[in-house]
């Protein structure tokens, strides 16, 4: 059985700044990523990033993607895509192909790399970045082709060049909601409008404006009743809501589109993370059931780290933080520590705190808080 | 805590009145200005670096509105295309001919074309009246955030933000 130091799942920004970390310090590193391409929500992202310098506020995540990939290449990350890993058990994962052969992930450049259907892999340090996953909303109609995650549309749309649809509704006023609408109106598409069934836009003020200049309507308290179509959506059904949630009579309005997207929050893949046997804590604020971890990201299975969406649904910029903290953590427990490390630990917890502040991000920062505390009396003492 | 925008989905006059990085009408008058039309507390600050004049500034924490130093921005228009946001907008009253120029940030194909009859319109994207291309901006430092500029009658300045988008034939 091959032996590593330290198994990545997930090549998104937490499992690629963790691997990174991971190989700088002398780790043996493997990343393992189901998509055909590595780089998870960055290679969708292309949208100019907020925050600041360090974080690469002002650059498109796309960029971010081929600059990490670059990097782990770079310090000898092996980067395995179009492989899942579907279980984990005594540090060995077990890893078998996404696709078929003749599937066209396959036949891309950085084609899976698994020698084998099946592969197992014993690795002494294991950090999960599963990312996130978009949370469904049931309605009827629900089942039609048409209705898809906005995640779903943006991948068609940014990664593969298939606008999902010509007249769209978006049903979430999220900063996904509102990110997708834009990049959709970029690919193309007419925005119908982008509802939102609470009395306010959840996302950012300025994603929201630029779609209101572009001429997109908003619309607070709505909800969409039925999507309608013989073979596909067709039309869809919103009405507005009242203070209790309910529908108000009347209020019923028909919109003629052909596709739904659905931006309705994201919850932690915590999957394999659960399958793993890693404790998990419900934590709203960060999306739901999390992985219970410590300050230095490791789980209640002593050796298995977390990071990213996994550990709490946040942004792009958090993740690369999380993924560095967790690969420098995990290398340090094997012995493989770099001169300055704890300070480069204090640096990371000192951005993670910036980028936690403001009245957007504070009650992440606290359920965080919350979640490391629990992590702090059920993981492993360092 | 802004109201406004979070209903709208852009801000009320009176939030952009109470937001440090919209100038004053007095500076609006002397020329060329930066409009920072961000007026939540966000953390982003890649305004603050954009200005080779140090006229805007976020400092610490990261969350901070950014403030414009409207005595010390020249309006050179570096800073538009550099917010992620797109929300930071070149205003000139002093155009000339009863015009004003308005520049913004324009991310969409086809790119319109200098002269170009344009549809001008208002944050909410109505129509306000036609305008006319001045320049288009796309060089290195735009990394694709093209910046194009009108020309419209000076009275609609203030709540002109963009243009209807060019649909390609089909």
């Amino acid at each position: 059985m091959r032996e590593v130091d330290l198994a990545v799942v997930g090549a998104g920004p937490a499992g690629l700044t963790a691997a990174i970390e991971g190989a700088k310090r002398g780790c043996t590193t493997l990343v393992f990523d189901m998509n055909p391409l590595p780089g998870g929500q960055l290679i969708k992202q292309i949208h100019k990033f907020f925050g600041s310098r360090e974080h690469r506020a002002g650059t498109r995540g796309i960029k971010i993607a081929a600059e990490l990939l670059h990097q782990a290449e770079s310090e000898k990350v092996e980067v395995m895509v179009g492989v899942e890993v579907y279980a984990i058990h005594d540090n060995i994962l077990e890893v078998a192909r996404t696709f078929a052969e003749d599937s066209p992930g396959s036949s891309l450049k950085q084609e899976a790399t698994l020698p084998s259907r099946h592969l197992a892999i014993a690795a002494r340090r294991i950090i999960l970045a599963t990312g996130g996953a978009e949370n469904a909303l049931n309605f009827p109609g629900w089942t039609l082709p048409g209705v898809m995650g906005a995640g779903a549309a943006q991948t068609m749309s940014n990664v593969w060049r298939v606008l999902p649809g010509e007249r769209i509704l978006m049903v979430g006023a999220g900063n996904v909601g509102l990110i997708v609408s834009y990049q959709l109106l970029q690919g193309g598409a007419e925005i119908t409008a982008v509802i939102e069934a609470t009395q306010k836009i959840g996302g950012y003020g300025v994603h929201a404006a630029k779609i209101r200049r572009a001429g997109v309507p908003i619309l607070t308290s709505h909800t969409i009743l039925r999507a309608e179509g013989d073979l596909r959506v067709e039309k869809a059904v919103i009405a507005r809501v009242d203070a209790s949630w309910q529908p108000v009579p009347g209020s019923e309005q028909e919109l003629g589109v052909d596709t739904i997207c659905i931006a309705v929050g994201l919850r932690p893949n915590t999957r394999l993370a659960s399958l793993a046997g890693c404790n998990l804590h419900c934590s709203p604020r960060l999306g739901g059931w999390v992985p219970i971890h410590n300050s230095r990201m490791e789980t209640t299975i002593p050796g298995t780290y977390v990071a990213g969406d996994l550990s709490g649904v946040e942004e792009a910029s958090t993740a690369l933080e999380e993924g560095r903290l967790a690969g420098i953590c995990a290398a340090s427990s094997l012995g493989k520590s770099a001169p300055g490390d704890d300070k480069e630990i204090a640096a990371i917890e000192e951005r993670l705190i910036s980028l936690r502040s403001g009245p957007f991000c504070q009650p992440r920062q606290d359920a965080k808080q919350e979640l490391i505390e629990i992590g702090e009396v059920q993981c492993r003492k360092q | 805590m802004s109201q406004a925008v979070k209903i709208r989905g852009y801000p009320s006059p009176q939030e952009l009145e109470n937001a440090p990085g919209y100038p004053s009408p007095e500076r609006l008058e002397k020329g060329p200005v930066a409009v920072i039309e961000c007026i939540e507390e966000i953390p982003c600050n890649p305004c603050e670096q954009a200005c080779p004049q140090h006229a805007i500034t976020i400092g610490k924490p990261i969350t901070n509105r950014p403030h414009l130093d409207e005595d010390k921005c020249i309006g050179c228009g570096l800073c538009v295309a550099r917010c992620p946001g797109l929300a930071i907008f070149l205003v000139d009253l002093t155009y000339g001919k009863g015009k004003a120029s308005v520049a913004f940030p324009y991310e969409y194909l086809p790119l319109p074309e200098k002269e170009q009859t344009v549809q001008a319109v208002n944050r909410a994207g109505e129509p306000v009246c036609p305008g006319t291309v001045i320049m288009v901006q796309n060089s290195k430092v735009n990394d694709q955030t093209p910046v194009v500029t009108i020309a419209v009658p000076r009275e609609y300045a203030s709540e002109i933000r963009g243009i209807a988008r060019i649909r390609k034939e089909r």
